[in-house]
């Protein structure tokens, strides 16, 4: 037995040192991605604490009941709230139905045919481009077309511009996920495909494609190029879609640079509402995703 | 169709067929040797002899059960076609090869008593009743090793000569009772002895009728000839 | 018939006994082949180049269970999904042929697709129930395909689903979604919302593959109960249950058809060598 075991144990021997040196590869790298882990949380903790330490002077009952205020006068952000409400929620109604048939289409018609591949490809395309190559091109199509009117329609516009190709692909990737025998299954009952389409399969991939919405709504709530040539931005209380609306991105970017104490408090106020809401959709279209799974 | 199978892709299956083919020759080889030794035993009026043979028939016992055992173990991999009916055929072939083995030690008990008696002079026809019994028992083991169901038809025909040998050693036996009292004792021993042998012929057909079912399945067999007279009109021949 | 010699004195008593067989036995000894409910005659399927199935010639019998059985790409889950042309859902596949459905051919294009799907209907092998209720489910075809008042609709659910034997399982959890059910009770699902239209046909595309071995059974003591009302076409890789379920059986190799027959014959004598492999493993 003591012959037989002599080799075994160099074996053993030589084992070890290579499960030690793994040992230590393994205790580097975990170490090395922990720490950018609290590095990046480091950052975001940073940026969180300043955003309320900021803010938090600022945020009174004001803040929602009063308007934007003339320098060096106390006001309040309602205007820019409803503005930003009222674009986005437009945004989203001009944006999802387009990009839910087209993201359809591309699911369920259009397969590996090469017309959907280039779409597909279009889409993506139009999904990473630069939210200011949007506002001017929104700027010449509807601002300057209607005699260089700047107005919240043409806000919702370009911001819809950037909703649609989210949805779209958050609606052709979610259906594509439906398994192809639930199609089938339900084709197989003498149904046809429009209503199988309708009636089964957007119900198996609503909470996806809802999700995806609300993640679109989260970005178009913060961005601010587009609509600086589109609404422009408006002191006063407006309602009026062909009029120039304000919204917070803008009021941000206008008080933020200014050398005016009262005016950067709102500033700061207003990224923290904004931040805020951006939290909240995330955190929403997460819950939804959860449920979903766990349903399954 | 060709009858040579496959190899079955899990060879474990393959092993146990073989290992039940195997006993079930081993089983037969056993017999035939205990039917062949009892009819040595007969000849030689050899008492001891008797009692050797009629022992060893636990052994054959001992395998049917192996047999049985194997059989079940088969039959939870849910065989079917040709495997199946390999197996229902080695299962019927092996309670037929028991049969044997228990009627060639029945052969041999008798023949321990004989002994004691005088000699007769039928024995001899005993005799060759025995051996073409065990002809046939033989050729039928060789039928099921080589899964010959040609053979095995021909071995269920020659059955009828087997039966007509009974039925004249049958007469002869009752005559010889009627003519001489004392032969009475003796004589029923031969008897029962002949029909052990005649039974002995039966289960070989059996066999051979299993083999036939293994190759061709529920194809129905030509059919055959029952030549064993004693049990109709005619068997026995009128009182004096 | 038994095997025996004829003349045999245990023929007698042995017809006495099949007299009084169980009905299911009596079915599973018919001999030869009943004119077909289905009749495929010369079919040939493409995918893009490759010819999937040739020149496939059978006949499926009426309110009986046919079998499909082969080795993996043999075809036969592709005979069965032209029985209802699910095929039609993807570009580049063709089928070529007759095959009749009480006398017409459901392959020509004058031929309603949604009409024949409510004739022939389909089990998949992985449960897909819809995301709605359990009711709504069994439901969903029947609003399609009738207007019918609410209280008919509730019975046609509940029958359903009684054949389905699920009935007693879920009747009060109708409401419920039913992706809340058991995976052999989703299948069950299923059943009723095949059987929900009344179809004439029913394909079950290896219908227990998924399932745990008390389900499978649950499913194969279904089709026993709607042997009589549906003529059923499964495909299955199990042998054992196309031995346990069928009356007649089909052995498809390489896009063609081997071998068909009665259930018992195949399963004890086939005639074809390369059947008896498959069918005792020995290849395939």
């Amino acid at each position: 037995m003591s012959a037989a075991s002599t080799p075994s144990m160099h074996m053993a021997g030589g084992t070890d040192r290579l499960y030690a040196r793994r040992r230590i590869t393994n205790a580097v790298a975990t170490s090395f991605a922990v720490a950018t882990a609290l590095a990046g949380l480091f950052f975001l903790g940073w940026i969180l604490w300043t955003l309320v330490s900021r803010a938090v002077a600022g945020l009174d009952w004001q803040l929602f009941t009063g308007m934007t205020p003339p320098p060096m006068q106390e006001g309040g952000l309602l205007n820019a709230f409803f503005g930003s409400a009222v674009m986005c929620a437009l945004a989203i109604a001009i944006g999802t139905p387009l990009g839910m048939a087209a993201g359809t289409w591309l699911s369920e018609y259009g397969h590996a045919r090469k017309a959907a591949m280039v779409v597909r490809f279009v889409n993506d395309i139009l999904l990473s481009a630069p939210s200011i190559v949007l506002g001017l091109f929104v700027y010449s199509l509807v601002v300057m077309g209607s005699g260089g009117r700047f107005s919240a329609l043409a806000g919702a516009i370009a911001l819809a511009f950037i909703v649609l190709p989210v949805v779209v692909r958050t609606t052709d990737e979610m259906l594509r996920l439906v398994p192809v025998q639930m199609r089938e299954a339900a084709l197989s009952l003498g149904v046809p495909q429009w209503k199988v389409t309708v009636q089964v399969l957007y119900r198996s991939a609503a909470g996806g494609i809802v999700t995806g919405i609300l993640l679109a709504l989260a970005r178009i709530s913060g961005e601010t190029a587009p609509l600086l040539f589109t609404a422009f931005g408006n002191q006063y209380w407006n309602a009026n879609l062909l009029e120039p609306m304000a919204s917070v991105p803008v009021v941000i970017y206008q008080y933020a640079g200014s050398p005016y104490e009262s005016w950067q408090q709102l500033a700061w106020a207003g990224a923290f509402v904004l931040t805020s809401f951006v939290l909240l959709c995330s955190l929403a279209a997460r819950a939804i995703f959860l449920r979903k799974r766990i349903s399954q | 169709m060709d009858t040579r199978p496959h190899d079955h892709i899990v060879r474990s299956y393959d092993e146990e067929r073989e290992r039940l083919a195997g006993e079930i020759l081993r089983m037969g080889a056993m017999a035939a040797s205990q039917l062949e030794a009892a009819l040595g035993a007969v000849d030689l009026r050899d008492g001891h002899a008797a009692a050797r043979i009629a022992a060893n028939d636990d052994a054959i016992d001992d395998l049917e059960r192996e047999v049985s055992h194997n059989v079940m173990q088969l039959a939870m991999r849910g065989p079917l076609a040709r495997d199946l009916r390999e197996i229902l055929a080695a299962l019927r072939i092996a309670s037929d090869i028991e049969r044997v083995g228990d009627y060639a030690a029945n052969v041999a008990r008798r023949a321990a008593t004989l002994a004691g008696s005088p000699p007769l002079p039928h024995t001899r026809t005993l005799n060759a009743l025995g051996q073409l019994a065990l002809s046939q028992f033989r050729a039928v083991l060789h039928a099921y090793q080589a899964t010959d169901a040609e053979a095995a038809q021909r071995i269920r025909t020659r059955d009828a000569d087997l039966d007509a040998l009974y039925t004249g050693l049958f007469r002869e036996l009752l005559t010889y009772m009627m003519e001489d009292a004392r032969a009475i004792t003796p004589c029923t021993h031969l008897l029962f002895m002949a029909k052990n042998l005649e039974r002995i012929g039966d289960h070989a057909t059996n066999i051979a009728e299993n083999v036939w079912f293994l190759v061709h399945g529920e194809d129905s067999l030509p059919p055959r000839e029952k030549r064993d007279g004693t049990s109709g009109p005619g068997g026995a021949p009128a009182p004096p | 018939m038994t095997g025996l010699p004829p003349g045999s004195p245990m023929n007698d008593s042995i017809a006495l006994t099949m007299q009084h067989a169980p009905a299911a036995t009596r079915r599973r000894n018919l001999a030869g082949e009943m004119p077909g409910k289905i009749v495929v005659d010369g079919l040939d399927f493409h995918y893009g180049g490759f010819h999937a199935l040739k020149g496939i010639r059978l006949a499926i019998p009426e309110r009986r269970v046919t079998a499909l059985i082969g080795p993996s790409g043999c075809g036969k889950s592709t005979l069965l999904r032209v029985f209802n042309r699910i095929y039609a859902l993807y570009p580049g596949l063709k089928a070529r042929g007759r095959v009749l459905l009480d006398g017409e051919d459901i392959l020509s294009p004058r031929y309603p697709i949604n009409r024949l799907r409510s004739k022939v209907g389909m089990v998949f092998q992985k449960p897909v129930p819809f995301p709605m209720s359990v009711y709504e489910n069994v439901a969903y075809a029947i609003r399609h395909h009738e207007k019918l008042p609410r209280s008919r609709l509730d019975e046609r659910v509940e029958q359903a689903l009684r054949q389905a034997a699920l009935w007693d399982e879920v009747k009060d959890k109708l409401r419920h979604s039913a992706l809340g059910l058991s995976g052999g009770q989703q299948q069950r699902l299923c059943i009723a919302r095949a059987v929900a239209l009344r179809p004439d046909v029913l394909l079950l595309d290896e219908p227990t593959s998924a399932l745990d071995p008390v389900s499978t059974s649950r499913i194969e003591q279904l089709i026993d109960e709607l042997r009589n009302q549906y003529t059923i076409v499964i495909v299955t890789h199990n042998m054992q249950q196309a031995a346990r379920v069928s009356d007649y059986t089909a052995f498809m190799y390489l896009g063609e058809l081997v071998e068909h027959g009665p259930t018992s014959v195949i399963f004890s004598k086939p005639s074809r060598r390369q059947t008896e492999d498959y069918i005792t493993g020995r290849f395939g």
